[in-house]
């Protein structure tokens, strides 16, 4: 008999009522209340140097005095006090050959925030500024950049698509329908967004940790220019109607996905050329991480798309396996790569243990692989797929606990530069949802929460959960924490933090809301009420995904002018360029 | 002895080969085994129209909201008779062309219901048309997009003899225009008609796994439980055309709240149009016979929901009746 054993372990008095005592059921609540805590901790840690500051302020007596000797100022002196000042500043301005201190009342300090300002204090700006080469910056710089465009682009999609399930008769071109756009948002925020940022960023830890140049910078641009091409027309005929069977994430047919293919291949190489030529004896782990992914991918791509096999359900086998991998041995890997590297180098510090950082790699290598039937729980594939399916989807706990306890004990000591770091928050969520969204997704393979959850926008959230959660958010880390170091230029703090709330906040609504309404959901459909019931009891929680998703997109639009901020290119530099170069040749 | 840390060959090689082995393990020759099933004999190949069709099905997207699986689990008895096997799926997943694979129709998300079983559950090719034109005019909390551009809006006189034209009064259409469904349109409803679970003449003994182990003590239904039967049948079976409010769809399928027929003392014409479908009135559209769909048992139940319901109340039908007419029915044919 067929029998799920979580449910033998449980036969005594069990009705549908108290489907609230299941394990996996247990075990998911707990996690997202540990998403809560983190973003109370934050928010309270923040609070706190506030109102230490406001505290200070008060009872600093001496400071009052001063204001007040300033308040009674008269105009005449007030006038003077300024107009030194000023004289003060231009005269700095004026010697760009610094030979000798100009003015004495030029003072150091040039910005000054108001104590009195209560959203936003001023955090510690990162003072190193690391030398790297010119092509480097720019490969970084490009990838990044259209990573930020796919990733502006991709939500509003998603943001469009989401709005249609509270108003679906927004408009009636094919080449917006629901069914279309879809795909259109998945594929760019996987193959734009997250793929793009995740290999900018590789070719500086690949090329810091073997402490050389990138093998070829011309490859890295061929491999650019082919992964764009293939996302921009992939979109264009998803939008057109031509895909590639409905299968997610391999919605762009073969020609297009070959594109792709080519340069994963392309960038491989380089990067494997790279490390080949190292000038230290070891290979980081970080570059364990980015390699493995880079041809475990390859590897995926052309067992995803060779035909001989999937006719009939050796397709639906392969979409399972393509799926789960697509998400497991590309991005979680490649991204754990880039925090080993990131996270120790934001902290200063080294990372707590390489020998769990080799554990999580194999297990990573090994259970992974094997779980990707756990989306076809109960359906015609072969039973014993399933379970090896859910067996290891239990197993994953092992990498993630692994990583997990190495990226704490790294951060460990380190919990009260959170409040004064712009960076480390971001880091903070993306490894807290690392561990919340991984756990809660093997407790949705076992056969009960499946039962429940399966079919319904439990899916969507847990998707979200991790894809952002984890991915978008370390993504962000990374490119906060290395982005004015190369380039100098730091966004507005106010700007990163609302960057911050908004995204986080905007996906706890989104996610809370649907697993709540996934699981009233599920409930309904095990009562075996009419279908429609389903749907009309979304509908709160499809407005409330809207507002969630809306607050994501909006700090992505903060992000992007962050971006820019950041890389643009000053001015003033290229003018004195242009100058050094006129000299020159005078 | 393989010096992973040191020797990039030996760590990229190692990684690439383990992953192959388990991905040809776990993916590979399961999905080779996967391709031996057989079709289900007499189960029917689709026709060119419907193969057509399934080619919309896949380019619209509808597989992100509608899956076509009907899960081993209690909770999928709704979707058809018993869980899909394998062969189920030997005519409709091949590969469509040279540039896209085979459909991946299993789905992995339910906004919709379940396909499995459409064609059997609404056989109504009117339905399905007006449905697709605008969901929201048949079923009123539908959130599905509208696929307005698989029709064509012309003027009545060039209405041709094969045209397929949706109701003019329902489509708010003005002056002399009418839409004509296009041919992908027609392709589309053939395909969604064709999705019909193949029954069995012996029902291979594939049980539905309960949520959770039940209990045996309980024993005889409750009245209330019985009218919610017939409330749910009723949903499952009547209420995509005759609506949840019983109040139909007014010029397509009529209002069963204050009928005359419903409303009957003598409830002998009621259950002989269920039992028998109905096309008397040129201004709806057909209903199709219900005998071979349901038990005695059901038609009573659906025939009690609706004579006591949204203003309704006329006295419960006794089976009896539905027992005689169910055999001269069988007697006529």
């Amino acid at each position: 008999m067929k029998i799920n054993p979580l449910l033998i372990i449980q036969t005594s008095e069990l009705t549908s009522e108290n489907w609230l005592s299941s394990p996996g059921v247990i075990g998911t609540i707990v996690l997202v209340f540990i998403v809560l805590f983190l973003g109370v901790f934050i928010f309270i840690k923040r609070l706190n140097l506030y109102v230490d500051l406001l505290e200070k302020n008060t009872k600093d007596l001496t400071e009052k005095e001063f204001e007040k000797r300033l308040i009674n100022l008269d105009k005449k002196e007030v006038d003077e006090i300024l107009e030194q000042r000023q004289r003060g500043f231009k005269a700095k301005l004026k010697s760009a050959d610094i030979t000798e201190t100009s003015s004495e009342y030029g003072g150091f300090i040039k910005k000054i925030i108001d104590p009195k300002n209560p959203l936003f204090d001023e955090k510690t700006k990162s003072t190193t500024t690391i030398k790297i080469s010119e092509e480097l910056k720019e490969i970084i710089v490009w990838y990044l950049g259209a990573a930020v465009f796919w990733l502006v682009f991709g939500t509003l999609v998603g943001q469009y698509v989401g709005m249609k399930f509270v108003w679906p008769e927004m408009d009636n071109s094919s080449w917006l329908s629901f069914g279309r756009l879809r795909p259109v948002h998945t594929n760019t925020v996987f193959w734009g967004w997250a793929s793009m940022a995740m290999i900018g960023l590789g070719h500086y830890v690949i090329s810091r940790t073997s402490n050389r140049e990138i093998f070829s910078y011309k490859r890295s641009k061929v491999a650019f220019w082919l992964m764009n091409a293939s996302v921009f027309i992939g979109n264009l005929f998803l939008m057109g109607g031509i895909n590639n069977g409905g299968g997610e994430y391999r919605e762009y047919i073969w020609p297009v996905t070959t594109l792709f293919a080519i340069g994963l291949i392309v960038t491989f190489f380089n990067f494997y050329k790279t490390v080949a030529t190292r000038k230290i004896s070891e290979i980081y782990i970080s570059n364990w991480f980015i390699l493995a992914s880079l041809i475990w991918t390859i590897v995926l791509t052309v067992i995803g798309y060779f035909p001989d096999y999937q006719d009939g359900l050796g397709e639906t086998v392969i979409q399972g396996y393509y799926m789960h991998q697509g998400v497991g041995m590309w991005f979680m890997t490649f991204t754990l790569g880039l925090v080993y590297y990131f996270l120790p180098s934001t902290l200063n510090k080294p990372i707590y243990s390489y020998s769990l950082g080799v554990l999580a790699f194999w297990t990573q290598m090994l259970f992974y692989t094997l779980i990707g039937t756990h989306h076809f729980v109960f359906s015609p594939l072969p039973w014993w797929l399933q379970t090896v399916a859910i067996v290891f989807s239990a197993g994953m706990f092992i990498p993630v606990f692994a990583g997990s306890t190495n990226f704490y004990m790294t951060m460990r000591g380190s919990w009260s530069h959170i409040s004064k770091s712009y960076v480390l928050p971001f880091f903070l969520v993306g490894v807290v949802f690392y561990f919340v969204g991984s756990v809660q997704g093997s407790f949705q393979a076992f056969r009960f929460t499946n039962y429940l959850w399966h079919f319904t926008d439990f899916n969507v959230a847990h998707s979200h959960m991790t894809m952002y959660g984890i991915i978008t958010f370390l993504m962000w880390a990374c490119m906060y924490s290395i982005l004015p170091k190369i380039t100098g230029n730091e966004p507005p703090q106010y700007l990163v933090g609302s960057h911050f709330w908004l995204a986080f906040i905007g996906l706890i609504a989104y996610m809370v809301s649907l697993m709540v309404g996934g699981t009233l959901k599920g409930l309904s459909w095990i009562e075996g009420n009419p279908f429609i019931e389903s749907v009309i009891l979304m509908e709160n929680y499809w407005v409330w995904r809207a507002v969630g998703g809306s607050l994501m997109f909006i700090s992505h639009i903060i992000f992007g002018y962050n971006f820019y901020l950041m890389v643009r290119k000053r001015k003033e530099v290229t003018l004195s360029r242009k100058q050094t170069l006129q000299a020159e040749s005078n | 002895m393989l010096s992973l840390h040191k020797d990039h060959q030996n760590l990229v090689l190692l990684a690439f080969s383990v992953f192959v082995v388990l991905s040809i393990g776990v993916a590979i020759i399961p999905a080779y085994q996967m391709e031996e099933y057989q079709p289900i004999p007499g189960q029917k190949d689709l026709t060119v129209s419907e193969r057509k069709g399934l080619g919309i099905y896949i380019s619209e997207g509808c597989v992100s909201c509608h899956t076509q699986q009907v899960r081993s689990i209690e909770m999928d008895k709704t979707w058809g008779e018993r869980p899909s096997l394998a062969s189920d799926y030997y005519y409709s997943k091949q590969r469509m062309d040279i540039w896209r694979q085979s459909p991946s129709l299993l789905g992995s998300e339910r906004t919709g219901p379940d396909l499995t079983n459409a064609g059997n559950r609404q056989p109504s090719d009117q339905w399905h048309l007006l449905h697709l034109y605008n969901p929201r005019l048949v079923v009123e909390a539908s959130v599905m997009p509208r696929y307005s551009w698989l029709f064509r809006q012309i003027d009545t006189s060039s209405v041709r003899d094969d045209d397929v034209t949706l109701p003019r009064g329902i489509t708010k259409m003005e002056g002399g225009d009418v839409l004509v469904a296009k041919e992908d349109a027609l392709h589309l409803v053939a395909y969604l008609k064709s999705l019909q679970q193949f029954s069995f003449e012996d029902p291979p003994s594939t049980d539905f796994i309960p949520v959770l182990p039940k209990e045996e003590s309980d024993n005889g239904t409750s009245s209330s439980s019985k009218k919610s039967i017939g409330a749910s049948l009723y949903q499952n079976n009547c209420a995509a055309c005759h609506q949840g409010t019983g109040r139909g769809v007014k010029g397509a399928f009529p209002p069963l709240a204050g009928s005359l027929i419903v409303n009957d003392k003598n409830p002998e014409m009621l259950i002989k149009i269920i039992l028998m479908g109905y096309d008397a009135r040129q201004e709806y559209g057909v209903m199709s016979p219900f005998a071979d769909k349901l038990s005695d048992e059901d038609i009573k139940a659906i025939a009690d929901h609706e004579r006591s319901s949204w203003g309704n109340s006329v006295p419960k039908v006794p089976i009896e009746t539905i027992i005689r007419l169910r055999d001269s029915i069988s007697k006529l044919q």
